[in-house]
């Protein structure tokens, strides 16, 4: 291994090896909640991938964005199959995040010393809203010009500066070829850029302190002779060769809706998204891509346009507060309350309604529900911030359970 | 008092107006096999006499269909290339399917632009455009003297009513609400076509058929691999589950 050698004189390859992977100490009881993590960061690198193939021959323009994107579809070797990769990608993206958010909720995996982890993971899940509404627009399609429209006009319902500010964004009075060359640069360059660092830093905050696990117990507290975590286990091999079983079953899923499914009946590829962009024709129904619907229910929910802006805005920034929120010192579900079992079950189900309400027409009796299921999102924090405080909680082992 | 009797009385007579452009939604299942080759060829023939040259198939490529559809380009050819480029050559065999009328051109023909056909089956779907092509009705007030169930007022003649023949709506009163609708509830013959009605059917379901698999040509293939691809994942994870367990024997 003199090779080796004279590269770790020079360049701390095994350290950077032992310490994020050979000898990092992980738990042992992670179950299947915890695939989601390493899943995410290979949807990254496969969006990354699939995404430097589609610049080779997209076309960021105006006049020929939409037919660029049928010649890929139709006249690229195997075209179809790297455009399929991206659209399906974007959905994985957020179908393994938001699991793996959830995962954090119900472990508690955002509680002191992890406070960080989360705040870089809510900066990570802003930045990949904005690179997949930027991305949305590049297939210039109606529901591209038209959903970026809705969206882009939000910005305006801020006072004083928010009709500049809308003019400043798009680069024109209208969306055009201006809007859609600073989306590329933004969506190809800008912020993956942004989203590695950020991941980077989650990963670096994590190998810091230490995974959770579904006990929230800390394994750093009982170690053996050598310092080695009793109930730890080097990442590598162990929970290598397990999260490729975890790949595998993804990706397997992945196919299904990548060669069988793409379009997900109009959920994923919109039908007005085969029609060119059109500045004079509106579509009849504009809803968003259903990563952003929960949202947007909430948004519609509100009948004073800022007002709706501002609670749409503070749905995400409220999350970011979530390790001040929760004031319980007991980490997993496992170990907490009835209350809190019932809270986060209401919260998830108000996520999904939400989701669901907003790809539909908004009806009187819709729009109610609109309401309540955004009462209750908003709920859920202050529910958990107030009987957080001395929850009664069972008592949590010393060593982790299985 | 009196200019809102008007109105109300205008309300009432645009309401079958109104009911035909939600009602007559009902579609029809299009019969499509993108595997039954035979009936695409049958659909690209009738695609190349009456669609194609108003409407552009602008995304799709002549030599593309002669291999998907296992013709010889020289079929293709006769079949679907009747113009010349600027230079006075027949069209290539390796061009775009455009047409030669211009927007301008087709505003002042009918009103309206002519879409491109390219993507239609992905954007109204196969059964919007089955239904759309057999609810065209007679209605003299209409510039072109067809209207259309699925389509109110639309721009296009009924250009296939010498296959159809001619057809007249029937309309039944049917209650929503508080409010009393005209809806179409059928079409009643009033002139045969060259076609029976089995026979028109068959040729537009051939038709839509064809233009469900220009919006997507790679669909086949896209299936064929899909299943290759799940089958060698099935494989990998027997390996993938098994050196797991190996590795995992000594946690505990």
């Amino acid at each position: 291994m003199s090779l080796m050698n004279w590269i770790d004189d020079r360049f701390p390859a095994t350290k950077m090896w032992n310490d994020h992977l050979a000898k990092y100490y992980t738990p042992k009881n992670f179950n299947f909640w915890y695939f989601f993590g390493s899943l995410a960061l290979m949807v990254l690198v496969i969006q990354i991938i699939s995404g430097i193939f589609l610049t080779m021959h997209y076309k960021p323009d105006g006049a020929m964005a939409f037919a660029s994107v049928e010649y890929i579809m139709r006249d690229v070797p195997y075209g179809w199959l790297i455009r399929y990769i991206h659209s399906t990608g974007a959905t994985a993206f957020f179908v393994v995040v938001y699991l793996h958010m959830l995962r954090g909720m119900m472990y508690g995996s955002y509680k002191k010393p992890r406070e960080l982890i989360w705040l870089f993971g809510m900066f990570i899940y802003v930045a990949l809203m904005a690179e997949a509404f930027m991305g949305y627009l590049l297939p210039w399609g109606q529901m591209s010009y038209w959903g970026a429209q809705v969206i882009i006009s939000l910005f305006g319902a801020i006072p004083v500066i928010g009709d500049d500010l809308t003019l400043w964004i798009r680069g024109d009075f209208v969306i055009g070829d201006a809007t859609l060359n600073r989306f590329f640069a933004l969506h190809v360059i800008a912020l993956p850029f942004v989203l590695v660092f950020l991941v980077v830093a989650h990963i670096l905050a994590l190998h810091e302190v230490g995974s959770n696990n579904p006990d929230g117990v800390e394994i750093k507290k009982l170690k053996d002779a050598d310092g080695v975590p009793l109930d730890g286990i080097p990442f590598h091999p162990y929970y290598s060769v397990k999260d490729i079983v975890g790949v595998v079953v993804f990706l397997f899923f992945f196919s299904i809706v990548l060669f069988y499914f793409p379009d997900g009946g109009g959920y994923l590829l919109e039908h007005a998204n085969f029609i060119a962009s059109d500045p004079l024709k509106t579509p009849e129904h504009i809803a968003p891509v259903w990563y952003f619907t929960p949202f947007y229910a909430i948004l519609r929910a509100v009948p004073d346009k800022l007002m709706g802006v501002g609670t749409m805005g503070a749905a995400i920034v409220v999350l970011f507060f979530l390790p001040w929120i929760d004031r319980c010192k007991v980490k997993s579900i496992r170990y907490r309350s009835i209350v809190f079992k019932l809270n986060l079950l209401v919260f998830g189900v108000s996520f999904v309604v939400l989701g669901w309400l907003a790809m539909q027409p908004a009806t009187e009796i819709l729009t109610m529900f609109s309401r309540i299921f955004t009462f209750l999102y908003f709920a859920f924090f202050v529910v958990l911030f107030v009987t957080s405080k001395n929850e009664k909680t069972k008592p949590v082992p010393d060593r982790v359970t299985s | 008092m009196k200019s809102l009797v008007k109105l109300l009385i205008i309300a009432v007579m645009l309401t079958p107006v109104m009911a035909a452009a939600s009602g007559g939604a009902k579609l029809l299942k299009a019969p499509i096999d993108i595997n039954d080759k035979e009936s695409l060829r049958r659909g690209a023939q009738a695609f190349g006499d009456y669609c194609y040259s108003c409407h552009a198939a602008s995304f799709m490529r002549f030599n593309r269909i002669a291999k998907d559809l296992d013709m010889e380009e020289q079929e293709v050819r006769e079949m679907l290339i009747h113009t010349y480029n600027e230079k006075g050559a027949p069209t290539k065999i390796g061009d775009l399917m455009e047409v030669s009328m211009t927007d301008a051109y087709a505003e002042n023909a009918f009103g309206t632009s002519v879409p491109d056909l390219t993507l239609a089956a992905r954007a109204r779907g196969a059964d919007w455009i089955y239904t759309y092509l057999r609810s065209f009705y007679v209605d003299e007030d209409r510039p072109t003297g067809f209207n259309n169930a699925v389509f109110p007022d639309v721009g296009m003649p009924h250009v296939l009513w010498s296959l159809q023949g001619l057809q007249e709506p029937v309309y039944e009163t049917v209650m929503h609400g508080d409010i009393e609708v005209d809806e179409i509830v059928h079409f009643e013959k009033i002139q045969d076509g060259k076609l029976t009605r089995v026979e028109y059917d068959v040729f537009l379901g051939d038709l839509t058929n064809f233009m469900v698999y220009i919006a997507e040509p790679v669909q086949v293939e896209r299936r064929s691999m899909g299943w290759k691809v799940m089958l060698f994942l099935v494989v990998l994870f027997g390996f993938a589950f098994a050196l797991k367990k190996e590795y995992w024997k000594d946690v505990h």
